[in-house]
């Protein structure tokens, strides 16, 4: 409990005593620019095996004849944009950015230069890990984004090299009773995890006391409690808004 | 000048400051020796602001530290430079770029300005071709320099130097003594170094002040350090069998 007591101490320094806006502006940038272009490449290619699997598993599975094959794409569509693309994005996220960004901030902590930032009057939480969040918030839509897009064009190619459903039936499956709301609740899980994974990670590294042996253990405890963090508040966000 | 009163700080039980009270005047080096966990670097994080002791005053020219508001410590702060033990540059900056950091941070000068200074502190201390090289790319001793070049770029009145010569060699060891010295006496800036290393005291301590087991048992300067009846203080300063057959001869 004392424990996440201090994580939200630790959330209310990162807002006050902000240095003057045009100072985040490129650490912004910098910090998009390696948390959203750095996993382009990952999260395209497990989303676009990922859809391939769903596509040929639940091709797999229905083998009623009267189940018309389009359903295939539809089940493609809709476990990836409600559930595989955002949490199993932010998943991938949380190992890749959560690890990275613990690493670092610990390593900072360790080598005395946030304590550097601290005496030269620099709110050190706010100077190191706002960029990193407001970065997070706004990459991890766009990564998720994409990872859905190419999630069912992985199903696209699997299912129809694979001979499974045909190309006509592919597309009229993913234009069946489509909601639009799926979307939506796809972004608000993302942003979400995303606050989650970057701030729950930078408290990690944040707090670290010693040495090498305790900052690669802030890092695997950033990811270990982001998954945690991740899937509980894919279940509250899914009990809220689905149902 | 520094004022320090009554400074206290425990770690659970164990109580690591008891009752520190001194005085660190400008254009002075005073130096705060003591052996390994005597509360040394305690010390230093309390004056500085980065632990806060559970009882005492630090006065920077009559200004509490402990007690001002926020908008007065950060312009204490900003009087203040401080070389940690591992110089703490930023790994992601620039030689150049680090030393720059305070100016980029703390004023509003011109790009050009910024520059100008930042490049004319790496040259006081001697390292104006290092400039564009990368933390990784220079050596322990450069390290240090651009730690001194980044604490003095602001032209502080205070400046802390937390155990300046460790992990250097001898020779470097004095060439940053000396940097430290001549600096403090340049600026008329009040320098409080911690230290253990013996060559320190003997050139650059102009006041001394010993601490043992998170006291102050001794206070005076080099020149009084070597005569001193304090047992504590001659078993830290004559530990060197070398120090120790000097002082028979």
């Amino acid at each position: 409990m004392s424990r996440i007591g201090s994580y939200f101490i630790f959330l209310g320094t990162l807002f006050h005593n902000r240095e003057k806006a045009r100072v985040y502006f490129s650490l912004i940038l910098n910090e998009c620019v390696s948390i959203g272009v750095g996993s382009i490449f990952i999260v395209a290619l497990v989303n676009t095996f990922i859809g391939a699997v769903t596509c040929v598993q639940t091709a797999y599975n229905l083998t009623n004849p009267f189940v018309p094959k389009n359903i295939i794409a539809l089940i493609v569509r809709d476990s990836t944009i409600l559930e595989l693309a955002p949490t199993l994005t932010c998943i991938v996220l949380a190992g890749k950015v959560g690890s990275n960004i613990a690493g670092e901030l610990g390593t900072m902590r360790i080598t005395e230069q946030i304590d550097a930032l601290e005496v030269m009057g620099i709110n050190s939480g706010s100077y190191l890990v706002l960029p990193k969040v407001i970065a997070s918030v706004l990459m991890f839509p766009l990564l998720v984004i994409m990872a859905a897009f190419l999630s069912i064009l992985g199903g696209y190619i699997a299912g129809t090299l694979a001979g499974v459903i045909s190309p006509e039936e592919y597309v009229s499956g993913l234009r069946l009773d489509y909601k639009p709301f799926g979307i939506v609740f796809a972004l608000i899980k993302t942003v979400s995890f995303a606050f989650l994974v970057s701030t729950i990670s930078a408290y990690q590294g944040f707090m670290v006391k010693g040495g090498a042996l305790e900052v690669g253990s802030a890092s695997t405890s950033a990811v270990t409690n982001s998954c945690i963090a991740i899937v509980v508040a894919d279940f509250v966000l899914t009990q809220v808004l689905l149902t | 000048m520094i004022e320090i009163k009554d400074i206290a700080k425990t770690f659970g039980d164990r109580e690591v400051l008891s009752g520190i009270s001194g005085t660190f005047q400008p254009g002075e080096t005073s130096l705060i020796i003591g052996g390994s966990g005597t509360g040394k670097s305690v010390l230093l994080k309390c004056m500085i602001g980065l632990i806060k002791p559970e009882r005492g005053e630090v006065l920077y020219d009559g200004r509490n530290f402990l007690t001002v508001n926020l908008e007065e410590q950060k312009s204490i702060r900003r009087e203040m430079g401080v070389l940690f033990q591992g110089s703490a540059l930023f790994d992601s900056k620039t030689v150049l770029e680090n030393v720059r950091f305070p100016l980029d941070m703390l004023t509003e000068q011109s790009e050009d300005e910024k520059d100008k200074q930042a490049r004319e502190v790496l040259k006081r201390v001697e390292l104006e071709k290092a400039a564009d090289l990368m933390p990784s790319e220079i050596s322990g001793g450069m390290k240090k320099r651009v730690g001194i070049a980044r604490a003095i770029v602001l032209n502080p009145k205070y400046l802390f130097c937390d155990e300046p010569n460790s992990g250097l060699d001898p020779l470097t060891s004095i060439t940053i003594d000396k940097l430290i010295k001549e600096i403090t006496n340049e600026y008329q800036i009040t320098t409080v170094v911690i230290t253990h290393d013996m060559n320190s005291m003997m050139e650059i301590g102009e006041q001394i002040m010993f601490l043992y087991e998170g006291h102050k048992l001794w206070e005076g300067n080099s020149d009084t350090l070597v005569k001193s009846d304090v047992k504590e203080l001659n078993e830290f300063i004559f530990a060197s069998k070398l120090i120790r057959d000097m002082k028979q001869k």
